[in-house]
């Protein structure tokens, strides 16, 4: 039999640049040289050149971009310092913008509150919709993954849903409910569903036959079955869905807010770009970067965790 | 008890493993493969039966169909009276890529099938007894290791425990050491034939190692090469129990049934690679 080693789609670290050769052959050659030379002929520590090469590695990953960040507000400092452009530049958007940046938390009512309390509020829009549509995911994906039947009747639904755009939902979604809030986070549960519910099914589909075999031959049926066989096996496979559904939940959140207003960060860049207000909008889209970074870390995170699976 | 009911056990226990004339067939029109062709065997219950062939002769097709893996194209297969319809406990399986669950601990990778066979128990009855069977295979130092930090010998003897555990009347072992090297293989064959010499299951075992064969078996089973294979031959091992390995080396029955062994094999490769 043969065993399934094959890795589940994005499940390789993207982010990892290949470690530079250099150390790998300085570590060969100090072991050579370690046993030819007795112990007190080595070098100290301080400069063996492994760890000089790790060490000037990792400087580098911190200071190469710090050096592409100041190139880069140096150039768009030059481009807002021209003639009739409306863009500030960088200095000027933090001294616009202070206010906006150093009381994140101030409430003066609900047409106006500190940049805390708009991602605070998208945040929760994003954590109602994206829950539901991880729960709601996660079971058609079982659902499909395990019954041929239903795959063949519900995968072409699902193929045409997911390609529609989160805001192309919305005036279906308003309609719907006739109220912002729900129909905002029901384009989260649209945006977020299809990823989850492909992936589970690939995942439960993809269960190798050896554990199948296993669950077999030592009768692990039901809700053994479920979580010591199915839900192990997809695991890595779900949370690739989930890291993919949490990026796009909160690129929609923005967009969707925009046009439906309340509190919000979508609205809050929407209504800064009506009152004019540039330096507003782009230490708004600052944060919702940041933001949407620490969200996509914190799934890899959890899934990182739970994402065992060997031979 | 009557001499007729007492016939009747003992003709159970001749036939404790009963195959008979089974044919398997795998897909369909053009794509069809005739696995086997015909299999009769008879397997007496405490027996130590090898199959042992070329690869692709469908040795592994019939431990399936042992373990109700596979069904039957046409004819029967029947465990202690019973036909085989479905996988169950009473034919636990050791498989050849040991499928350990990388999730689980090896302590709970013994539970799995210990919990299917104590459901009622409770739960310190259970972790005793799969602990029992984790020190059987002499992993109780690792008990709390997942798969992924075994070495290969130490995932199999989990899966030895596990199958164990499962309190089976027949132990199917589906080559169980292929994978593993040569030395991890022999202690590996020792350990085995210790713990079957203390319970005396009904084993059969896939294997295509003739040494390993007439170490560990009672009876000898050679199947000629797929498709459509049958059994060739049927070999008998009268070596006395319990066996060494340095007194085999000097056995001249061992070495004896080693060149049979050896020749017939030899021999169908050359067929089949000419």
């Amino acid at each position: 039999m043969i065993m399934n080693t094959e890795k589940p789609i994005g499940q390789q670290p993207f982010n990892e640049r290949p470690k530079p050769m250099v150390t790998g052959l300085k570590a060969v050659q100090t072991k050579v040289s370690s046993k030819a030379k007795p112990a007190a002929g080595l070098p100290p520590p301080s400069e063996d050149p492994e760890r000089t090469a790790r060490m000037r590695d990792r400087a580098r990953t911190f200071i190469m971009p710090v050096v592409a960040l100041f190139f880069f507000g140096l150039f768009w400092e030059i481009y807002s310092s021209g003639d009739g452009v409306v863009l500030p530049g960088p200095i000027k958007t933090i001294t616009q913008s202070w206010n906006l940046i150093a009381h994140p938390w101030f409430d003066n009512g609900p047409n106006d509150k500190g940049l805390g309390w708009q991602l605070l509020f998208s945040l929760q829009r994003v954590a109602t919709g994206y829950s539901l549509a991880a729960v709601v995911g996660v079971l058609l994906g079982i659902i499909i993954g395990k019954s041929a039947m239903a795959f063949k009747a519900l995968d072409p639904i699902f193929q045409v849903l997911r390609t529609i755009p989160p805001l192309a939902w919305l005036p279906i979604s308003l309609a719907t409910f006739n109220q912002a809030q729900p129909s905002a986070i029901f384009v989260i549960f649209v945006t977020a569903i299809w990823p989850i519910i492909i992936n589970t099914s690939v995942g439960i589909m993809r269960i190798p036959a050896d554990y199948e075999n296993v669950a077999r031959v030592y009768q692990l049926t039901g809700t053994r079955y479920f979580f010591k066989v199915m839900l192990p096996s997809a695991a890595p496979y779900i949370f690739t869905g989930l890291r993919i559904s949490i990026g796009m939940a909160w690129l929609a959140i923005v967009a969707a807010e925009m046009l439906t207003g309340g509190v919000g960060i979508g609205f809050f860049i929407w209504d800064s770009w009506n009152s004019s207000r540039m330096s507003d909008i782009i230490v708004s889209v600052f944060y919702v970067g940041m933001i949407g970074l620490a969200l996509d870390r914190i799934v890899a995170r959890i899934a990182s965790l739970f994402g065992t699976r060997g031979d | 008890m009557t001499d007729a009911i007492r016939d009747q056990i003992a003709e159970n226990e001749a036939r404790f493993v009963d195959i008979s004339g089974v044919h398997k067939l795998f897909g369909s029109g053009k794509s069809r493969y005739h696995a086997l062709a015909g299999v009769d065997l008879r397997i007496a219950k405490g027996e130590f039966v090898s199959i042992i062939g070329h690869s692709g002769c469908g040795k592994s097709t019939l431990l399936n169909l042992v373990a109700g893996l596979y069904q039957a194209t046409t004819g029967s297969v029947a465990v202690n009276g019973k036909e085989v319809t479905a996988p169950g406990l009473d034919r636990a399986v050791v498989f050849q890529s040991h499928s350990l669950l990388p999730w689980l601990t090896v302590l709970e990778n013994v539970m799995v099938a210990v919990d299917s066979v104590h459901p009622g128990k409770g739960r310190q009855f259970r972790l005793d007894e799969a602990r029992k069977y984790v020190d059987m295979v002499h992993l109780a130092q690792h008990a709390g290791k997942k798969p992924p930090q075994l070495s290969g010998g130490m995932k199999q003897r989990v899966g030895i425990a596990r199958a164990f555990a499962a309190d089976p009347q027949v132990l199917l072992l589906d080559e169980p050491f292929g994978a593993l090297d040569a030395l991890t293989r022999g202690s590996m064959q020792d350990e085995l034939t210790t713990i079957w010499e203390k319970n005396r299951k009904t084993v059969m075992m896939i294997t295509h190692d003739v040494d390993e064969a007439v170490f560990l078996s009672d009876r000898i089973v050679l199947m000629s090469n797929g498709p459509a294979a049958v059994i060739a031959k049927v070999v008998d091992v009268p070596i006395a129990r319990p066996r060494t390995r340095e007194a085999l080396l000097e056995d001249s029955q061992y070495l004896e049934i080693r060149k049979e062994l050896l020749h017939y094999l030899i021999g169908t490769g050359m067929h089949a690679a000419a």
